[in-house]
């Protein structure tokens, strides 16, 4: 069966001669599908613009960000709270430390847009990788396709980390290590670099979603899943990089923290909104169904 | 150029025919696969939502006002305004948090099961809702022809209208074969009309009776075993949303019912 064969049942009803039982029966296979289905063909082109919309959890994945201590729906670690807590904004104003929200997992929740392509061997024409372009702040994400395999544990982490990829169907899977710690949202719930990141790219037509798998060993007591939902964007999106480029602000060389116990704005989102602070504190068992019975409790 | 010998025609005419009719009689006895027997993926089970996004709206009852990331009309806004949730529940209005836009937004589980071979049904414990996904109606509800046949008929509007199910199937980018041999990575897409107007946020955000929802529920892996279900909505209501509202959320598989926890609707929590 040729490649002109792929393009729908119908069609290969209507010009076969068929030749035999079998033959006749697995086109009626074909036909019925064709009826109760959308074909799609595997590996799916995610070349192209892919317009983030920002319509859901806004102030967190763009606009002014979230609270200083907002961490719902992060189920941080005992170790990882305390570490969030004593981060302070001042400290994105030092030089080493401007960089470290940006991250892979800024993918889902920043609030660019994607620009994606496909590097092909020159000889070959096989699929090298997939690039997610740089935006601002986070970096080039490569996904290797060619089946190299991830460095050695002690290889050095750096902004980008190493992730490769690989098809299933039409969707594209990825796994991401080697990143260097740094936080998993911009307000300082931390991202060690233990840390390793799986995605699941799914296109549906004009929209593609992506679902990323934060595993932290160190500050999350779970793996921490985010989805984002991007629609095809016929206008292009130049990449923008180098990534997160760090400029002198005036920092005085002190690492700006607050002491456990200390962090004043502890109750702010309890004071505001009434949210209870387990869930403030991004406490594991307050983001299951559950929870509300808790709160209804109260 | 040589004419065709006449009974080389014949017997050749002959044998497409013969051929035409046995396709036909076995068109005839080979029923259509249900969607049920071609499902390329299982969506069947418990499912738990995990709320790691939009906690505060998705698990509290946010203050009147509160639209941040919802593109409404300036006559949503003020439909949105008004917002009474005491004189939603005096009116037999409290379900109004729970149509079909927004109930998979809400903190709780899903029980999917297959109603017959062409209905999938998902039951959602929050609200005492159900939903019905019907396959083999999509050439009749397509997205276009979706206000033509409301024109047509008059169909009762529900909570969780008429849902449209359609498998989107994935083949193998060389070769085509049978169902088995698919990737097992392809989605169902649901598109739903007929809507009794509701609220997309607890705190009356509203959508309209025109609304259409276009749905595609995925199942991905996780990391330590475990299934995901991921469901991206586009809802689409030009006369509440100056563009279509697109989101997604995630459900985590269960190994059986516990924590299934069905309770009535209310308009406020």
């Amino acid at each position: 069966m040729g490649p002109d064969a792929m393009h729908g049942g119908v069609v290969i009803m209507g010009k076969s001669k068929v030749k035999s039982r079998k033959s006749t029966v697995s086109l009626q296979v074909l036909l019925a599908l064709s009826i109760t289905a959308a074909p799609a063909f595997a590996q799916s082109d995610l070349s192209g613009t892919w317009a983030a919309r920002n319509q859901q959890e806004q102030l967190i994945r763009g606009g002014s960000g979230p609270r200083v201590v907002d961490y719902t729906g992060v189920p941080l670690s005992d170790e990882g709270r305390a570490k969030a807590l004593a981060w302070s904004p001042g400290e994105i104003s030092m030089l080493e430390r401007q960089c470290l929200g940006y991250a892979q997992p800024y993918m889902a929740v920043g609030p660019f847009g994607l620009k994606i392509w496909e590097e092909t061997d020159p000889a070959t024409g096989a699929t090298i990788a997939w690039k997610i372009g740089a935006w601002e702040d986070r970096g080039t994400m490569t996904i290797w396709m060619d089946g190299r395999p991830h460095p050695s544990a002690l290889a050095p982490h750096d902004h980008d980390g190493f992730t490769t990829g690989v098809w299933s169907g039409d969707r594209l899977s990825t796994f991401t290590t080697h990143m260097r710690a740094g936080y998993l949202r911009r307000n300082g719930a931390p991202l060690s670099d233990q840390a390793t990141l799986t995605m699941h790219f799914l296109p549906h037509g004009n929209l593609l979603t992506i679902v990323a798998i934060t595993e932290d060993p160190v500050y999350l007591s779970e793996p921490h899943i985010e989805t984002k939902s991007y629609e095809r964007d016929g206008s292009a999106m130049r990449p923008i990089g180098p990534p997160c480029v760090p400029g002198f602000e005036g920092a005085s060389g002190e690492v700006p923290h607050f002491l456990p116990g200390k962090n004043p704005f502890v109750d702010e989102l309890t004071k505001a909104y009434g949210v209870p602070a387990d869930a403030v504190l991004g406490r594991a068992e307050t983001l299951y169904p559950d929870y509300r019975k808790k709160m209804r409790g109260r | 150029m040589t004419r065709p010998h006449p009974a080389r025609v014949g017997i050749v005419s002959a044998l497409w025919v013969a051929m035409s009719l046995l396709a036909a009689a076995q068109r005839q006895q080979t029923p259509t696969p249900s969607a049920r027997s071609v499902a390329p993926v299982d969506l069947t089970g418990y499912w738990v939502s995990v709320v790691s996004t939009e906690w505060r709206y998705r698990m509290m009852t946010p203050p009147k006002g509160d639209y941040e990331g919802i593109p409404l009309t300036p006559a949503a806004r003020k439909i949105a305004d008004t917002w009474d949730p005491a004189r939603d529940t005096k009116a037999g209005e409290q379900c109004r948090a729970y149509g079909a836009p927004a109930i998979m937004h809400l903190p709780g589980r899903l029980h999917i099961t297959w109603a017959d071979d062409m209905t999938l049904r998902m039951e959602v414990d929050q609200g005492n809702q159900t939903r019905l996904f019907h396959f083999g109606l999509a050439a009749q509800f397509t997205t276009t022809s979706v206000s033509q046949q409301d024109r047509k008929t008059e169909r009762t509007r529900t909570w969780q209208g008429e849902s449209v199910a359609d498998w989107q199937l994935t083949r193998p980018a060389t070769g085509a074969g049978p169902p088995s041999a698919f990737p097992k990575s392809s989605s169902l897409k649901v598109v739903t009309s007929q809507l009794r107007p509701g609220y997309i946020r607890r705190n009356g955000v509203p959508y309209g009776e025109n609304a259409l929802l276009t749905e595609h529920f995925d199942v991905v892996p996780g990391t330590r075993g475990e299934q995901w279900l991921i469901v991206t909505t586009l809802l689409d209501d030009p006369q509440n949303l100056s563009q279509p509202l697109l989101r997604s959320v995630q459900f985590r598989k269960q190994p059986d019912g516990s924590g299934w926890d069905p309770t009535p609707c209310t308009a406020v929590w």
